[in-house]
């Protein structure tokens, strides 16, 4: 018996830690989420950001915080499939500011100050690209005035706008949607009204469930 | 005490030490399959560690490493209690490549992303004492 009490030990170690696991996961796994018909975004909604065709028959709808390293790693990886796809594919940005973060709702104020004057994709650009700089920042309000300036922003218009009425409603009005359609995590990503896993929020992930919903790209992945 | 019991008792604590590794990284896994890194004890720093493009290779997190290090390490050190001599090598060798592994994420914590995560730490401070045991594990005759 004693020749194979370490087989059993270690494979009772082994059947433990992967039932734990599973259990683990399945009381923490988010529902699977999907966008009610009544709250889906219609084709042409004037406040939406919509990067690529706005017709396009596949939406990838985010709901980021600028501050998240992950949805920082996932914004090139979508702006490049946005590219890839062309005129099959729009892409929708929601804030979704998280509480643990400092500055996130102050950056989500700057990009809808710049979307303001018609820089709103390109501040989100470049608040993911400089996120490990403002983030660790003590006063990062004054980086992001500087960030305007670099996008060629009216920068008195911006320090006004960043304070406005408007910018925070908006910033708000994206979070109680997030709120109601139950995203609770960064970053969440819908395609055609349904939730993409977070193990699947990568390159790979991003594109199978695309095609899935039936479109193929128009240009080789690179 | 006879060289084989202190193996057999520092080979145990290590067994249990191993244990504790392994439910720190399987934990860590279910997070990252949750998409859960957000809620990690509330805290951004652990949010950035977990977050960053560091905590991935090739798209697999590290925790999957950490579960495979662990186990390994558990199970080897079971088969030395039990006077496996070829385990204790492999013991020996798994603990030092984490060992090594660590002292890499303690360097990216400390200067690359400034932030440490508090289940790193407790891990990193498992292997520094797996490390520990290694060392003072006497060697078989």
């Amino acid at each position: 018996m004693k020749r194979y009490l370490p087989f059993v030990i270690v494979g009772t170690v082994a059947l433990l830690t992967v039932g734990g696991g599973a259990l683990l996961y399945r009381a923490k796994r988010p529902a699977a989420l999907s966008i009610p018909k009544n709250r889906e975004k219609s084709g042409l909604d004037q406040a939406a950001h919509v990067r690529g065709n706005p017709k396009a028959p596949i939406t990838l709808e985010e709901f980021g915080d600028f501050e998240c390293p992950p949805c920082a790693n996932l914004a090139p990886v979508i702006a490049q499939i946005g590219r890839d796809y062309g005129q099959d594919l729009r892409v929708i940005f929601h804030h979704f500011p998280l509480m643990i973060h400092a500055h996130a709702r102050q950056a989500a104020f700057a990009a809808e100050a710049a979307g303001l004057q018609d820089r709103f994709w390109e501040m989100h650009d470049l608040l993911y690209r400089e996120q490990e700089v403002w983030s660790k920042a003590v006063d990062a309000r004054s980086l992001f005035n500087a960030y305007a300036g670099m996008l060629g922003l009216n920068i008195d218009r911006f320090k006004k706008d960043m304070e406005s009425d408007q910018v925070k409603l908006r910033v708000n009005s994206d979070e109680k949607r997030g709120n109601e359609i139950g995203v609770t995590i960064t970053p969440t990503v819908f395609i055609n009204n349904r939730a993409v896993a977070p193990p699947s929020l990568n390159d790979a992930g991003l594109r199978s469930t695309i095609k899935e919903a039936g479109a193929q790209p128009k240009e080789k992945p690179k | 005490m006879t060289t084989s019991r202190a193996r057999i008792i520092f080979y145990t604590v290590a067994a249990v030490i191993a244990l504790a590794g392994l439910a720190d990284a399987t934990y860590l896994m279910v997070q990252f399959l949750t998409g859960e890194t957000v809620v990690c004890g509330g805290s951004a720093d652990c949010f950035r560690v977990l977050g960053s493009a560091y905590a991935r290779v090739g798209g697999i997190p590290i925790a999957a490493f950490g579960v495979l290090a662990y186990f390994s390490v558990f199970s080897f050190a079971i088969f030395a209690t039990f006077g496996y001599r070829r385990a204790g090598k492999f013991f020996a060798l798994t603990v030092w490549a984490m060992f090594a592994v660590t002292l890499w994420l303690l360097f990216v914590q400390a200067f690359v992303l400034h932030a440490y995560c508090r289940y790193c730490l407790f891990s990193a401070a498992l292997v520094f004492v797996l490390a520990a045991v290694v060392i003072l594990t006497p060697s078989s005759r």
